[in-house]
Order: C-alpha cells, then structure tokens, then sequence
C-alpha cells in the first residue's frame, strides 16, 4: 500500500517536473536570471504546485494517512544556523547548475554523462552532511 | 504549440498532485532531499521500500513521455564538469543541512504556511539568483 502510493506520487511528480520543462536547466538559470532574458516559468510552477498541496494540508486536519499512521507533527517554527546556511549552499548549486534533486532524478534517462556526475557528486555531498552539519554547530557554538 | 508558462502551471499541478498523493496516502512530506538522503545517509532505512519506488517512478515516467515531443530532450547542463561536480555537492550538502529542497521546503513548506519552509525558499532563490548573475554576467563561467 505505502510502496503503491510511493510510486504514484513518484509518478505524478516526474511528469510534472518533466512537461512543465524544470529539468531544463535554461530555464531555471532564465528564472534566477533577472538580469538576463528572464523566463517567469518557474514562478508559474511553484504557483500550480501549490494548489493541490493546500487543499492536501486542510484535508489532514479531518482524515487519517490512507495507509495508516500520523500525518507529520506541526511545522517548528526555529529558523537556525543549519536552515539558513545549507539553503544558501543549496541555492549556490542549483544556481551554477539550475538542477534541484528531483530534476536531477527525472532527467536520468536524458541527462547525459553530465547529468550523472551532478547526481554522484550530490549522493556524496549528501552522505558528507551529517559530518558537516556537526562541525558546523560547533562552529555556531562557538561564535 | 502552447506558451511556456501553460505547461509551467500545468506540470506544477501534476507536482502537487504528486505531494498531495504522498501526503494523504502514506502520511509523508514529499521532499527530492529528504527521500534521497535518507537512503545515503542510512536514516531512512526502514521506509527504503516506499523510497525506492518513489524515485523509480519519478525517472522512468520522463521516459514514457520523451516519445510524445517531436524535439530532442535535454537539460542544457553546463558542459563543465568542473561546474557540475562543485554544483552537486553543494545542492547534497546544502539540502540536507537545511533538511529541504524545493519540493520538500518549497512547494510542501509554503503551501502549510510553514515560516522555515518560506525562509529556506527565500535564501535558496537569493543565493541561486546571486550566484547565476555573479557566475555569468561578471565572471562568465557558466
């Protein structure tokens, strides 16, 4: 059950990333670029994407998980060292690259070599992170 | 054929639907990173499964749909591979410290009104935006 819905929500999130061309990197860099041939897909993206998932937010507040279980705690509302400096690393990358994870998954049989080595280097940052995100308290301890 | 932003609104609906469906059916936040790295990293284990099949799905459905666009696919990624690997560490590193990407922070933070969904957004689109115009138009790398 929890594998089906998975692979649904897989699905759905692969053709949207796919027809509405956010695995083109163009027009990822053409969003962030304001100062360039600015592309407002993105913003279109972001907008659509929310819809659905607004109406998912207010339907947990009156059902169950479909497959069991809870549905995740309230959001904590702590912005620390760890939010603000990995989303600027983050961003970082997605800009010098315009690939984001789910991008970097939907464009695999398309991507080329290239989209390979930004897939291996990002299983290898993201298995470096745990490391880095404990020095990085204790360098936020210290200051 | 159909302007760019038809298609944007279109695919972002299916992306919901996608975060509406992982939500509701499994009880889950869908987030690239998060589902990603807790694979890496060893902290989701015991949803591997359901993990799996997720990522499967999100790359094999582009296949099926290539055949149907009359034009060659591709992500226009920087032949630099230099670029690319410095790129890829970053957005690893960088999402799992920040605990999101734009799936999980972006498009399932905000539409909860969730504040550190909306900052990371904010820090992630400034950084991307400063680093696009620092690296193309000043330095000319990319």
């Amino acid at each position: 059950m929890r594998i089906l819905f998975a692979a649904i929500a897989g699905g759905l999130f692969g053709a949207g990333l796919f027809v509405s061309g956010m695995t083109d990197t163009r027009k990822v860099q053409g969003w962030l670029d304001v100062f360039g041939d600015w592309d407002p897909t993105l913003a279109f993206v972001m907008g659509g994407a929310i819809i659905p998932m607004t109406i998912a937010w207010q339907l947990t507040r009156v059902s169950r998980p479909l497959s069991g279980g809870l549905f995740p705690p309230p959001p904590i509302h702590e912005i620390g060292h760890r939010l603000v400096v990995g989303s600027v690393l983050f961003g970082m990358g997605w800009g010098l690259s315009g690939l984001c994870p789910g991008p970097s998954i939907a464009s695999l049989s398309y991507g080329g070599v290239g989209g390979l080595v930004f897939l291996a280097a990002m299983l290898i940052g993201m298995g470096a992170a745990p490391t880095i995100g404990t020095r990085l308290d204790r360098w936020a301890e210290a200051a | 054929m159909e302007p760019d932003w038809i298609w944007g609104l279109v695919g972002g609906v299916l992306i919901g639907l996608g975060g509406a469906a992982y939500l509701l059916g499994n009880g889950k936040i869908m987030g690239a990173s998060g589902i990603i790295g807790g694979l890496i990293d060893g902290s989701g284990r015991d949803t591997a499964w359901e993990r799996l099949a997720f990522l499967a799905a999100v790359a094999v459905v582009p296949i099926v749909l290539t055949p149907l666009y009359n034009v060659e696919i591709t992500t226009h990624l920087t032949p630099n591979l230099f670029v690319v690997v410095v790129a890829g560490l970053l957005v690893g590193v960088g999402t799992r410290i920040a605990n999101g990407c734009t799936s999980g922070h972006g498009v399932c933070g905000i539409s909860r009104f969730s504040l550190r969904g909306i900052v990371a957004t904010v820090f992630y689109i400034l950084a991307g935006g400063i680093t696009v115009v620092l690296f193309r138009h000043i330095l000319g790398v990319i």
